[in-house]
């Protein structure tokens, strides 16, 4: 599914654009622990998390994931922005909870990561 | 690194990652350094005092060795137990204390060493072969 659908689905807000019009995913992992996330990195997924610290950037550099959804209307703070702005993560921000965007997320084609 | 360093956290992975993508290392070797560095790290700013860092690289493994000043592990075969957790509920909030770190740690070594003396610290050696026949 293209980011920019993603966009749109969720009705995100774009804190960092970067590439985000060239991207596709086809898996997200969602979590707000990262270790869980980095427990079965699946290279290429979306990551979906309520958890807003520096963090969460880093371990999407980590695992090769190119985007992050940050559900509950939860943004991160300015230099967790400026890392991802950086590395060329993209970070959008949605209002909805974690179970309704993983839902919708579902109901459009996009699989867990395992 | 520093113990409740939390801003900090994390960035010693991200430049060894990046290091090694300048030399051309297998990604998946990188992901593997990348989440026992940072795993390990997140466990030194959670727990320790203070700690160190160590990479090794030769011509067959890279080996990162982690020491810190601290508390120490009173029990390591508990605290290998995927779940177990002593993380207060202010660090659960930011994202930790899952009982994973450890057991990450191992998965992604191919030989790993965890050594503890209660009040004094901890040292934790983990080496991956660079031909991934892990
Ligand atoms: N460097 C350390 N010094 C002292 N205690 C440690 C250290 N590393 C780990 N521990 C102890 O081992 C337990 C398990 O560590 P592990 O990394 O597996 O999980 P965690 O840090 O609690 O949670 P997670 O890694 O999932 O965020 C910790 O809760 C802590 O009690
Ligand atoms: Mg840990």
């Amino acid at each position: 599914m293209r980011l920019e659908a993603i966009r749109d689905l969720l009705q995100c807000e774009v804190l960092v654009g970067a590439h985000l019009a060239d991207l596709e995913v086809d898996t997200a992992v969602a979590s707000d622990a990262m270790s869980a996330v980095l427990a079965s990195p699946h290279p290429l997924a979306l990551m979906v998390t309520g958890l807003t610290n520096i963090q969460s950037v880093r371990t999407a550099l980590i695992a090769y994931m190119p985007a992050i959804v940050y559900v509950r209307g939860s943004r991160p703070a300015e230099a967790t922005i400026r890392l991802a702005r950086e590395k060329n993560i993209v970070l959008l921000s949605t209002s909805m909870g974690m179970f309704d965007s993983c839902g919708l997320l579902y109901s459009h084609g996009i699989k867990g990561a395992t | 690194m520093r113990g409740r360093d939390f801003e900090n956290a994390g960035e010693t992975s991200a430049e060894v990652t990046a290091i090694l993508k300048d030399l051309e290392i297998d990604p998946d070797i990188i992901l593997r350094v990348g989440v026992v560095t940072f795993e390990a790290e997140m466990n030194v700013v959670m727990y320790a005092d203070k700690g160190t860092v160590t990479f090794i690289l030769t011509d067959d493994e890279i080996a990162v060795e982690v020491a810190d000043e601290g508390p120490g592990i009173p029990d390591i075969d508990l605290a290998m137990q995927p779940g177990y957790s002593t993380a207060s509920d202010e660090m659960r909030e930011m994202g930790f204390g899952y009982g994973l770190g450890l057991p990450n740690i191992k998965k992604n070594s191919d030989a790993f060493v965890l050594a503890s003396e209660v009040g004094k610290g901890t040292k934790l050696h983990s080496s991956i072969r660079l031909d991934g026949n892990g």
